[in-house]
């Protein structure tokens, strides 16, 4: 921390103190974005950032919350810089707070660079095409929804369904994160317990992986409106260790619902005109100020995947959250509490999950050449055996034909053998042959969104035997 | 110039103080960084600014210059292939100057200025020219880049040469003494002239079965795409962009994702053409706002796009716009008069949203262009509309609904079942049918029209076959409306869905979209006859025939499918014979 210069001055002008906001009068030359520093009268020191700046008035949001501010003897000065965070390669296997002061009760890092934490927009021109495989071990996501170095790929979940665990698991298997020293975690937890930021620290240390993650802990009981800038402290430290460092890395922030709540939190303070559900008319903008940080750069050899994930209010996809972090991100894995209570492990419903990358990052030189037919053919007759299993609770299986009943028959055993799969990481021909085990349940011809040249050389009933998938 | 001082930031939006005299729309610098904006609303000696770049670290004090003009875009030989942002900056050259990511206050010429091209004069000395007239031409790529006197320019030539030419070079110099360059700027909110519009005849083809089709849309017509995420808005705009029988076509991601602009960065170039052979990004324009880019710069580049296919358009060729989304730009539109504190309409938007929404649809059409020689050209426009979760009750869908020619409401059920293109067939529509229904008739075949409509009957049919099928069971139709089923299931599979990423079928030329939908109705009546008979549905759905039907998606020869026909009449008929 630098002392105050004798040349800084000190406001103890604050008029007007709401929720997260104070409005301090009769400021001069206040940079709009600027960092605030505001002494309390007993001595502590809280963080703020000016939101609107005026001839008269400067209002600023105070991270650590306005509790025990007063109007006579807090203090505030204004620094003229953004917020910023110091980067370093250090910063690897350390724990931060949720505006990047140690936490871990270890030394100060000794920075590198000094970074905005707002982040610019990297150029459309300079981003390279995300073209990177990368084998997570779930059939879920590998054979249908591929992820790729460089997207942003939300988890939807609902309240206790188990969206942590397979984050965790994805960052444990991730194949392609596991070359060597050149890849990094950085996990940002943003209003979660205290319990689900242990789990993740618990399976980090179980896999050796701890000394290549950093984590920025903003827990339930911390100050809501740091959450604000939690994920751009964490994705600043990424972009360093990306680009400056070259290294591959995973961004895991959880869980952005508590992140949009202390949006509308600060929108709410302003009086600004509210949108859906009272969150502000700018949360589109200010989510993708966020997501849109994954991505790769031409010339450099890093890159930073993300993974969000968010809860959606009772298990509603429509809520203003999972709906804007949807038109941004790049694809979306749904958890299903019906799948859930069946005791499909990961319960992730493949109807509506996308990944709008997956092109990109299969065919015949990435991952196999019937990879996009087979994900399709899975698709079709996986929400055909759905519709019919509404038909049934009306009509009952009888009225079925026989086609029908294989289908019916099919989407239980996708269900139980493809998604299904605990703790197991699969590589991504075992997920093929799953899928050609599947797909011999059903008559051949029904087989139309696959090339006749790939059933040839796949169906198992041409290769003379059908393989064991247990 | 003008000149005054910053009095309050507030996000995007900046207050100046002592700016009498100024303009609304015109364009100023501000503060110390000289960031660009625009004013959108005076009051007194007041000025409100809604600013194109990032507003952190601007001060109070910090002073704003108006520079006395709207905001323009360049107009000239170069455009075609490039890729802009909201405000004309070519990205390329902004990344030359600032890195890999977007710096502040950098201003950019819109087209090169150092590049000479070949100009080959078509007037000469002593002709009598009005505004819109051709002097001469440039290639761009294979593109005939007509320099054209600018609006509300006339006058007789009294100099004008062939050569090698920058884009401020004189090339022609008219008696009043107007210098035309290959260049002209246009200022982005005002559309630019036309001498008359045209009812639109022409189909715009775009090789997509269900939209030629099916909801056919014009050149110069107007199509909407409304759909929540995850139904293929942009893979559909995309898929436009590549295949629509336009000369020239405008693609402006309007707050979209970074990485799918880098897709069409690095795909247009390697795609061919149909048509003309050549690479499909010498036809294409970008303009990438992504989502994470100034607001107020997204509000502006559905203009700036719209000038740059308007001016191609005056040239005499057919231009398609897709803006991806409008949506984002409405959001935009939202977010800047929140700041303004304006009266908010429904869910927050403007109350002029209506009118700016269809100021901007109505700059699409065709028309007969300023000039004597009449040419005539078009713009249609496809906007992509992102309804918060996937209501079409809001306010942008509802707005767009009331001027869109065409509808093409994507479905969050077809989606998940990978039905793609996740056009809903039942809720969509195309009032460009009657339009286009002489063409098809001369051009394809003459009962294209019965073709189309029949297929609507059986597919309007299954929904309520379907919802009897869910109260009893499949078992209580007959076997006659079993086969309308079985039919129009064939319809969906095997000709709506069509894969945006198949070499063969993302692509169907319109002889064959014909032929295919010909194959499977030949089917209908050919197995309703059977049936009549007292053929077995069961028997008749065995037959082979069915499955060359469903592989003809990827039968790239059309004889072959028109021999299909045959095969299903005889296959049938040998079914009767057997019996």
């Amino acid at each position: 921390m630098t002392s105050p210069s004798l040349l800084t001055k000190e406001y103890k002008t604050i008029n007007y103190v709401s929720g997260p906001l104070i409005f301090t009068e009769n400021v001069k030359g206040v940079s709009f974005g600027e960092t605030a520093k505001i002494t309390l009268p007993n001595g502590e020191e809280r963080t703020g950032q000016v939101l609107d700046v005026s001839r008269e008035l400067a209002v600023i949001q105070v991270f650590e919350g306005t509790s025990g501010i007063d109007d006579l003897e807090t203090r505030v000065r204004f620094t003229g810089e953004p917020p910023k965070i110091d980067v370093s390669l250090d910063m690897l296997g350390r724990i931060f707070d949720g505006v990047g002061n140690p936490r871990d009760g270890g030394p100060a890092i000794i920075s590198e660079d000094s970074v905005d934490i707002a982040g610019t927009p990297i150029n459309p021109y300079a981003r390279d095409k995300p073209a990177d495989f990368i084998q997570t071990g779930m059939s879920a996501i590998d054979g249908l929804n591929t992820l790729v170095r460089g997207q942003k790929l939300p988890i939807f979940s609902g309240s206790g369904l188990p969206a942590n665990r397979l984050a965790a698991q994805i960052a444990r298997q991730a194949k392609v994160l596991g070359e060597g020293e050149n890849f990094a975690v950085i996990f940002a937890a943003m209003g979660i317990t205290y319990k689900d930021a242990s789990f993740f620290m618990t399976d980090f240390e179980r896999t050796g992986a701890l000394e290549r993650v950093v984590f920025f802990m903003n827990l339930a009981d911390d100050p809501t409106i740091e959450r604000v800038a939690t994920p751009r402290c964490a994705l600043s430290v990424a972009e360093y260790l990306a680009y400056t460092h070259n290294l591959h890395v995973l961004v895991i922030l959880t869980d952005m619902t508590n992140y949009c709540e202390a949006l509308r939190e600060i929108s709410t303070a302003r009086e600004e005109v509210p949108g859906r559900r009272g969150y502000p008319g700018y949360m589109y903008t200010d989510l993708a100020s966020i997501y849109e940080r994954a991505g790769r750069i031409k010339g450099k050899s890093g890159s930073i995947t993300q993974i969000p994930i968010l809860t959606m209010p009772d298990d509603d996809i429509t809520h203003p959250v999972p709906d804007l972090t949807g038109y941004i991100t790049e694809g979306q894995i749904v958890l299903s509490r019906d799948l859930y209570r069946r005791g499909v492990d990961p319960p992730i419903d493949a109807l509506p999950c996308l990944s709008r990358l997956m092109n990109l990052g299969i065919g015949a030189e990435k991952t196999r050449e019937d990879h996009r037919n087979v994900a399709d053919q899975l698709y079709a007759s996986y929400a055909y055996g759905r519709d019919l299993r509404r038909l049934v609770a009306i009509v009952g299986e009888e009225a079925l034909t026989e086609l029908d009943k294989k289908y019916l028959e099919f989407a239980d055993e996708f269900e139980r053998k493809f998604i299904s799969q605990g703790d197991e990481d699969r590589n991504i021909e075992t997920t093929f042959a799953i899928a050609w085990d599947l797909f011999s349940m059903l008559p051949e011809e029904e087989l139309k969104r696959i090339k006749l040249d790939y059933i040839q050389k796949y169906h198992p009933v041409y290769k003379g035997k059908s393989r064991g998938t247990s | 110039m003008l000149q005054g001082s910053i009095a309050r930031i507030s996000g995007p939006v900046v207050y100046a103080l002592d700016m009498r005299g100024s303009k609304l729309y015109d364009v100023v610098r501000v503060g110390d960084e000289q960031l660009n904006g625009e004013i959108i609303r005076l009051d007194a000696d007041e000025a409100v600014i809604q600013v194109y770049e990032d507003t952190s670290g601007l001060k109070v004090g910090e002073t704003v210059v108006n520079t006395g003009s709207p905001l323009s875009v360049e107009l000239g030989p170069g455009i075609i292939s490039s890729i802009y942002d909201g405000i004309q900056r070519p990205l390329p050259i902004l990344m030359e100057k600032s890195g890999d990511f977007i710096s502040r206050g950098i201003t950019v010429p819109g087209v090169d200025r150092d590049r000479k091209w070949e100009f080959t004069a078509s007037v000469n000395k002593g002709d009598a020219l009005e505004s819109g007239d051709v002097v001469g031409s440039v290639y761009e790529y294979h593109i005939e880049h007509k320099i054209m006197v600018p609006p509300h320019v006339s006058g007789t030539v009294t100099k004008i040469e062939s050569g090698e030419f920058t884009v401020e070079d004189t090339v022609c110099t008219l008696d009043n003494d107007t210098n035309i360059t290959l260049m002209q700027k246009w200022p982005v909110r005002i559309g630019r002239p036309y001498a008359k519009k045209l009812d639109p005849t022409l189909p715009l083809l775009t090789g997509q079965r269900i939209f030629d089709c099916i909801f056919p849309v014009t050149k110069g017509g107007t199509a909407m795409i409304p759909g929540g995420f995850g139904t293929g808005k942009t893979v559909s705009e995309q898929t436009l962009a590549k295949w629509a029988d336009a000369q020239i076509v405008v693609y402006i991601g309007c707050g979209e994702r970074g990485n799918e602009m880098t897709d069409v960065l690095t795909e247009f170039p390697e795609l061919v053409d149909p048509r003309t052979q050549q690479p499909l990004i010498e036809r294409t324009i970008m303009i990438a706002n992504t989502s994470n880019m100034p607001v107020a710069a997204r509000e502006a580049s559905i203009y700036t796009g719209i000038t740059m296919a308007e001016y191609y358009r005056d040239m005499g060729y057919d231009v398609a716009l897709m803006a991806d989304s409008t949506s984002r730009w409405g959001e935009a539109l939202r977010e800047v008069s929140g700041r303004l504190e304006e009266m908010p309409g429904e869910e927050g938007y403007p109350a002029y949203l209506a009118t700016r929404l269809a100021a901007f649809y109505e700059r699409a059409g065709g028309v007969v262009c300023l000039g004597s020689d009449g040419r005539a050209g078009s713009i249609t426009v496809v906007g992509a509309v992102s309804p918060p979760g996937g209501d079409f009750s809001e306010p942008i869908t509802q707005n767009t609904l009331r001027i869109a020619g065409a509808f093409w409401a994507l479905d969050t059920s077809l989606a998940y079942r990978r039905h793609f293109p996740a056009v809903n067939w039942i809720n969509s529509y195309s009032l460009y049918i009657e339009s286009v229904q002489d063409w098809f008739a001369e051009n394809i075949a003459r009962d294209w029209r019965e073709l189309r409509d029949k297929t609507m009957f059986l597919l309007q049919k299954e929904v309520e076959l379907q919802e009897i099928v869910q109260l009893v069971g499949p078992d209580a139709l007959p076997e006659s409306e079993k086969a309308i089923l079985e039919v129009t299931r064939m319809v969906r599979e095997d000709f709506l869905q069509q894969s945006a990423f198949d070499e063969v079928d993302s692509f169907c030329p319109l002889e064959k979209q014909y032929w295919m939908l010909k194959a499977i109705l030949t089917f209908h009546d050919a197995i309703t006859d059977a049936l009549s008979k007292g053929a077995s549905l069961q028997q008749l759905l065995d037959l082979p025939v069915k499955t060359d039907i469903a592989r003809m998606k990827e039968q790239e020869d059309v004889a072959t499918i028109k021999g299909l026909l045959d095969k299903i009449d005889t296959s049938v008929a040998s079914l009767e014979v057997a019996q």
